[in-house]
Formats: structure tokens, sequence, C-alpha cells
């Protein structure tokens, strides 16, 4: 490997990245995906909203708690999962659908650096998406908290730390399921069955044996939202049980399923061939 | 390994059950080659496998010394113009040239130099802000072909390019596909239009069903088709004691006198020898006004050996 590759390399990567991350903001048929992103900030900005407008005082406590049960059982599972079903699927398997694939393929790139350069695309696109929903939805909380208490807790309190964890693990989140869907689009020509099944995987994490529970993104990002949702109520069930893995072991085995996820993509795309008469 | 040629060692491509090409040997030199099929005969099969877009079921495939399977040496020497008329969203015809240097890696300098001389050569200059959703089918086909040789490839593919074409143009592009040829480069064109394919071409490829059917030079290729003797028309002023002459050679199966009385239509399994004789003729006061091979051509080679119902030509 010579630094010229790595030069060239770069230099296809950014091609890729500037054709891809505008067909990934604009494209109409992910407008849902802002949808979903938007969804807990309109929610939260509705609440702060009223609470303003009726001179109510927030209970920064309580907000706290919503928003962590709102993220890690709406949030992470649905919003991100399905925002990633939605434009990592589409990386190969959508231009695969439009017949532009081999746009890519007659140009003098290796493979490996198309999908390196379409992943981080990707990861780019959904990052700023959920994570501008992230912020928003938080900014909503702190909106309507008096600013000496919002300060208190942002610098006094441990909630920046807070804002800061809840952010990384939205972005882990669109690595990880980004990862799998990426993958999985090379591997099933309708790949809704594959994604249901993977839905119910990570939904049925807490029911799973301590190996297994490995096995998926949940659990990894599970260990590091910052607040802890009890688990009691009728979504109790959903609550991952069992000692958290620290955060450094958390990142580290998500970016490690995010590795094997490419690592298989990448034996994919070598293959890949162009035969849109079979899609 | 010559590097020079683009060979294809006992290739096979099957899809599923269904057969693309079978067995197909090929060396294939500079200059302009054609391949004439009917349609499935494995035409384009043979071209996505040349340009990696498909890989060989079995069989080695070898383009001036570069395997298909890296593209990224592949195509500094490749371009091809694909049959296929879908783009990326959203492009004009510039951003679609552009886009691509981008990812061959180079500057913005070099990519806009470039991008601009190839779509001058397609004479798009006009068109080129324009996004290519609105362009008619022959501008589609000019700017998938200022894609294919704006990298100055030595090898270029080009699947049925001179679809959509108006004349003019066609006749440019046809210029256009010589120049290379003459500077050394290799131009593979697959085409339904047999009598440019005549034209143009230094060698043909004849496919049928998945295999290769004939190869080579076309007055080659026809010579070998030896179940139908070449037809030779002559023009002269005795034709009929000319007739009765030339069946001194056991090689000649037909000859028909014109309806006009100034003409003949010969059949010969053997031109040289016919061609030798004719020599001996003239001098014995038979006045010839032409001799042409009236069956020497794409056309005739493509029925004699696909059919005239091989497909839709």
């Amino acid at each position: 490997m010579n630094p010229e590759s790595w030069g060239l390399w770069r230099a296809q990567v950014t091609a890729i990245l500037r054709l891809e991350i505008k067909k990934n903001f604009l494209a109409k048929r992910g407008l849902w995906v802002y949808l979903l992103a938007a969804a807990p900030a309109v929610l939260m900005w509705s609440h702060a909203a009223l609470n303003l407008r009726h001179q109510r005082v927030c209970d920064l406590g309580k907000d706290s708690l919503i928003f962590a049960t709102m993220f890690q059982f709406f949030y992470l599972r649905l919003a991100v999962f399905f925002g990633c079903v939605g434009v990592f699927l589409n990386l190969f398997r959508g231009e695969m659908l439009e017949k532009s694939l081999h746009y890519y393929l007659l140009a003098p790139v290796r493979r490996e650096v198309l999908l390196a350069g379409k992943f981080l695309a990707g990861v780019i696109t959904t990052s700023v998406i959920f994570c501008t929903g992230t912020a928003l939805t938080l900014a909503a909380i702190l909106v309507h908290v008096p600013r000496q208490a919002a300060e208190q807790y942002l610098f006094g309190g441990g909630g920046l730390g807070h804002v800061i964890a809840y952010i990384g693990t939205t972005a882990l989140a669109c690595i990880g399921y980004g990862s799998v869907f990426l993958v999985m689009g090379f591997a099933f020509k309708n790949p809704i069955v594959p994604v249901a099944l993977v839905l119910f995987w990570e939904g049925a994490n807490p029911f799973l044996p301590a190996l297994l529970k490995k096995l998926s993104v949940i659990f990894y990002l599970h260990s590091l939202v910052p607040i802890t949702v009890p688990a009691q109520g009728d979504f109790a069930f959903l609550a991952i049980l069992g000692q958290p893995t620290p955060a450094y072991l958390a990142v580290s085995g998500l970016l490690l399923i995010a590795l094997v996820c490419l690592w298989l993509a990448g034996r994919q795309v070598r293959k890949l061939e162009i035969n849109y008469g079979t899609e | 390994m010559s590097g020079r040629e683009i060979l294809f060692e006992n290739v096979s491509k099957f899809y599923g059950e269904v057969l693309g090409v079978n067995r197909v040997h090929l060396a294939i030199p500079p200059g302009i080659t054609s391949l004439v099929g009917p349609n499935g005969s494995g035409k384009t099969t043979l071209m996505n496998l040349m340009t990696g877009l498909l890989r060989p079921t079995q069989g080695r495939i070898d383009i001036l010394g570069v395997a298909p399977n890296e593209p990224e040496r592949l195509f500094r020497l490749v371009g091809y113009c694909t049959q296929f008329d879908s783009f990326p969203r959203g492009m004009t015809g510039y951003q679609f040239i552009y886009s691509y240097l981008r990812l061959h890696g180079k500057s913005h300098a070099e990519a806009d130099e470039q991008t601009w001389r190839a779509i001058d050569r397609v004479k798009l200059t006009d068109a080129a802000a324009r996004k290519i959703a609105g362009y008619s089918k022959g501008m589609r086909q000019r700017i998938k072909l200022a894609q294919a040789i704006c990298h100055d490839p030595r090898v270029l593919v080009l699947d049925e390019p001179l679809n959509g074409l108006d004349p003019l143009v066609r006749a440019e592009t046809i210029a256009l596909f010589r120049s290379l040829a003459e500077g050394g480069s290799h131009v593979i064109i697959s085409s339904h239009i047999l009598h440019e394919v005549d034209a143009i071409s230094d060698q043909v490829i004849l496919l049928s069903s998945g295999y290769v059917v004939a190869e080579g030079q076309i007055h080659g290729v026809r010579t070998e088709v030896e179940d139908h003797p070449m037809q030779i028309l002559i023009r002269c002023n005795r034709p009929s004691t000319l007739a009765s002459r030339i069946f001194e050679l056991d090689t000649v199966v037909e000859a028909r006198v014109h309806n006009d009385g100034k003409g003949l239509l010969v059949r010969t399994r053997d031109p040289d020898r016919f061609y030798l004789l004719l020599n001996r003729l003239v001098v014995d006061g038979v006045d010839l006004e032409s001799v042409a091979p009236a069956d020497d051509d794409v056309n005739s080679v493509y029925e004699y050996l696909i059919g005239p119902d091989g497909g839709s030509i």
C-alpha cells in the first residue's frame, strides 16, 4: 500500500461523498426519514411551547426521563433503525433498481473504495439528520427551563456530558445499523423480511442469553445512554436487563459489529454484477 | 501475454440456467471490431464481461494485460458506452462527465478541462448545463459517448453507439471511431446496422445464440462460408460468351446472364481462381466494364451464417 494509493483513494472517496451526500439529503423518497428524525423534536417543542404559553414551570428531571424513554424506545429502536433502512439499503440496491449503479462501476475505483465512500456518505447523512433531531429535542427541554437552572444542569450537573452522550450514541446507532443494512442490501433481493427479522432480534434482546445479547446493536447503544430508564410500566419488557457494558467496551463492540458487516459487504461488492434485468 | 490484444479464453457465462455466451475464444487486435448478431445472441454479455460488469462462469479474459476484475486498472485503459439509458438523478451533462473524471482522482482543473474537451467532441457544448433528464435520445447517446472517451482510453467498448443519432452526427461519430482506431486503439462496436458495420469495421465477430459463429476480416469470413459459393457480378459486352467459357473451372457452380444482356452473375467456390481466369478472358476479347463481389459483405455473411430470421436486424 503506497502513499500514492492513499492519496488517490482519498480523492475518490471525496468524489463519491460529493455525489452521494447531495443525493441522500435531497432524495424525495427520503422525506419520511426527516419526519422520523423530527418527530420527538416536534413533540418536545410543542410541549415546551405549551408550557411557556401557560407559564408552567418545567420539571427538568421528569422531562429528562421522558426524553430518555423516548430516546431508547422510539428514537433508537424505531426512528434511527428505519432511517438507516431507508438510507443504507438504497446505497447499492436503490441504484440497482434505478439502473444507475454502472456509473460508478465504470470508473477506475476499487470496489472497496466505492463501498467505503458510499457507507461514509450514509453515515454522514443519517448522523446529521438524527443527531440534529436529538439536539433539537434536547434543546426543546432546555428552552423552557429557567436560564440559571439550564446552565446549572449543563455545566454543573453533568448535563453537557448527557447531551454529548446522546448525540454520540445517535451517531454510533447510525454506524451500527447502517453497516447491518448495507450488508443486507447486498445479501437479499427483497430485504423487507430480513429487516423485520432484525427488528424482532433487536426487540427480543432483553430475553436473549448473555452471549447472544452481544450480537445486536441495541445492546451496545443501551450501555451508552446516560440515563437508565427504570424497568417498570407497559414497556418494561423492552429494557435491557443485566449488567451494562462499560462505555469503552460498548463502543468497541459496536464498531466491531460494524467492521464485520463492512468486511462482509466488501466481499459482496467484489462479486457485484450489473444485471438490471433480474432486479 | 502480449498486452496488445483483448483475449477471451474459453469464456462462458450463464445466468442461472440461461446461456449468455458459451466457450468463447477470441483474440481481438487493435482497430474497429464489430460484434454482430441478433437480439439475445450475446453481444452485450460479451461487452459486459470485457468490462467487468459481469463475471464469467468459466474462462479467462485479458484486456491488454489487465483482468476485468481490477476496475482500478481496467478503466484507466477502457471506456465503455453502455446500452443502459439511465443516469444518476438530477445531473447536467457537464456534471455527468466532470464527476466521472473526479472519480478517476483527477483535480478540478484537469477534470474541468477534459470534460469540456469530451463534450466538444460530441458537439454537446450548448446543452452541457442542461439536465440530462431533458435530453433527447440522441443527446443522451452522445453524452454517454463523451463519458466513454473523456479519459482518452486505449480500448473503447461501444454498445449500439449509433442508436438515435442523426445522420450528420452519425457520420462524425464514425469518423471519430476511425481516427481512434487509426491511432492504435481498440474500438469494439456492437451494431444492428449492417451496412455501417460493413463500412467501418476492420474485423467482425458474428454471434448467434451465445456462440461465436465466425470472426475475422469480412472477406476472410465470407471465404470460409463454403456452403454458399461467392457471387460475383460482372458487367461486360459478351456475357453469353463469358458464361460458356467460365465453366472451364469446375469450381463455378452457376452463371446467370442478366435480362438486359449486358451482365452476368457468377457463383463460384473459388473466387481467386475465377479472377485469374477472367484475366485470360479479357485478353481473348471480352470487354469487362466492372467486376464486383455481390455478397462479400457483413449482410450476406450474416444471412448465410445466422439466417434471415436471426433477429430484428
